[in-house]
């Protein structure tokens, strides 16, 4: 009973949905008034970044990623205020993924090479595909890998959080000193360089390398707190 | 251009059948597995649809870091869907 | 064959989200463990990023970078708002299952159960 008035109103939905979207005029309205071709002309002549997605994110949306990035840091406080009440030491947890050799040898292989590989990925976020969320992703998948092959892999939840706060402060006051030397927050005010060059893109690549460190750190901890929780 | 709409086709179908396993896998264990299998293809669709950027983040976070996350949950509670079969389970809990 | 390749495949992948998120509703209006809800709102997220970066894709179109000697290419790229949109949006989405999933290790604790017919606090 119950589940035929669902499909009822699930067919009812995807009706709705599907004559808004499959209906053939939906594209061309979208291409005609579309903001595109304003976000792409701006960044290659304006702020001289290779990767329009970056721009859009850092600079033309930069207040976005900075609300964002607050919706995450809260994510993992809620999450550590949900699991505070005990917590195990360092070593001993209430479940096991029991890692053989092959895992544990290859994980100390692999986890400078990822590190390596998330570093590379935030630096050079506005040439190339990736940037600060990405590599952060990355780096916070290395740690994962370490802390599921050894039992007794510890990362000091001080250290985690001082460069967590510090990467947001920068950011902030990156923002401000914007609205001091070019009048709006997250003004670009150092100098844009030469197109496809590391050093290109005035604050861009600056942001996003802090925005890389915050994601790092945030997800690392929010793995190691869900981790060490204890019943 | 045809291999191209194939090739999208293909992956579209794989898309809706991991999803419906994972809804009607009663083995929640399965069902994650298969979620996990939906953001891989997501990621090769982003990549297909020329977003690189988008296709790295799902990468990272839907293959990896979300299905660990539920697999640490699951291993924390129950793994079946109705636990009516909780002695189905691998490990009985020891108090 | 009149209709063109790019007809097929904007068709194919908005009917497919669509589908997604259709399937994700199902699983959260009619299961009973709260875990298979979860799994419920993670697959509406992924027909969501789906289909938004279905509605920027264009014909022959290729990714929003300027690479050297290309810097007047900007009418065959693909729409980039879509994409900086999804990229939040993923981040975003596993914040809200990690806070999700730690609700239901506490549940767990407190009622031994995931079945939400039995939670009663969650009555009223």
């Amino acid at each position: 009973m119950k589940k035929t008035i669902v499909i009822l109103l699930l067919a009812a939905f995807g009706y709705f949905l599907a004559i808004t979207f499959l209906d053939p005029d939906f594209e061309k309205d979208r291409n005609r008034n579309g903001v595109k071709n304003v976000y792409l002309e701006k960044t290659v002549s304006e702020l001289k970044t290779a990767n329009t997605v970056t721009a859009i994110v850092v600079n033309f949306r930069g207040f976005d990623t900075l609300g964002e990035v607050t919706v995450l840091f809260l994510a993992a406080s809620a999450l550590g205020s949900i699991l505070f009440k005990k917590r195990h030491h360092v070593g001993e947890r209430s479940i096991t993924l029991p890692a053989s050799s092959i895992v544990s040898t290859g994980a100390k292989l692999l986890f400078p090479a990822i590190i390596l590989l998330g570093v590379y990925v935030f630096v050079h976020g506005h040439l190339t595909p990736g940037g600060g969320f990405q590599g952060g992703t990355i780096i916070a998948t290395g740690f994962l890998l370490m802390l599921i092959s050894y039992r007794n892999f510890s990362i000091s939840h001080n250290i985690l959080s001082v460069i967590e706060s510090l990467a947001g402060i920068l950011f902030v006051v990156i923002g401000l000193m914007g609205f001091i030397n070019g009048g709006t927050f997250l003004q670009n005010f150092m100098p844009t360089g030469t197109l496809n060059n590391l050093f290109s893109g005035g604050i861009i690549p600056i942001i996003y390398i802090l925005v890389g460190f915050k994601v790092a750190t945030e997800l690392t901890g929010l793995i190691y707190t869900i981790l060490h929780e204890k019943g | 251009m045809t291999y191209l709409v194939l090739i999208i086709g293909f992956l579209l179908l794989v898309l809706i059948g991991a999803a419906i396993y994972a809804v009607y896998q009663r083995d929640l264990l399965y069902a994650v597995i298969a979620t996990g299998i939906i953001s891989l293809v997501l990621t090769a669709l982003f990549y297909i649809l020329q977003a690189p950027d988008v296709a790295l983040t799902e990468a990272a976070i839907g293959v990896a870091l979300t299905t660990i996350i539920f697999i640490i949950t699951i291993k924390n509670t129950v793994r079946f869907e109705d636990e009516s079969d909780k002695n189905n389970q691998q490990k009985p809990k020891t108090e | 064959m009149n209709i063109e390749n790019i007809e097929i495949i904007r068709i194919g992948v908005y009917a497919t989200s669509i589908l997604l998120i259709l399937i994700g509703l199902y699983a959260v209006l009619t299961k009973k463990s709260l875990i298979k809800i979860i799994i419920g709102l993670s697959i509406i997220d992924g027909g969501i990023h789906l289909l938004l970066i279905g509605i920027g894709y264009i014909k022959n179109g290729t990714a929003p970078i300027f690479s050297p000697g290309f810097e007047n290419a900007s009418a065959q790229m693909v729409d980039p708002v879509p994409q900086a949109l999804v990229l939040t949006a993923i981040v975003i989405g596993f914040g809200v299952t990690a806070v999700a999933l730690a609700l239901i290790i506490r549940l767990y604790r407190h009622h031994n159960t995931l079945k939400i017919d039995e939670i009663k606090n969650l009555k009223w």
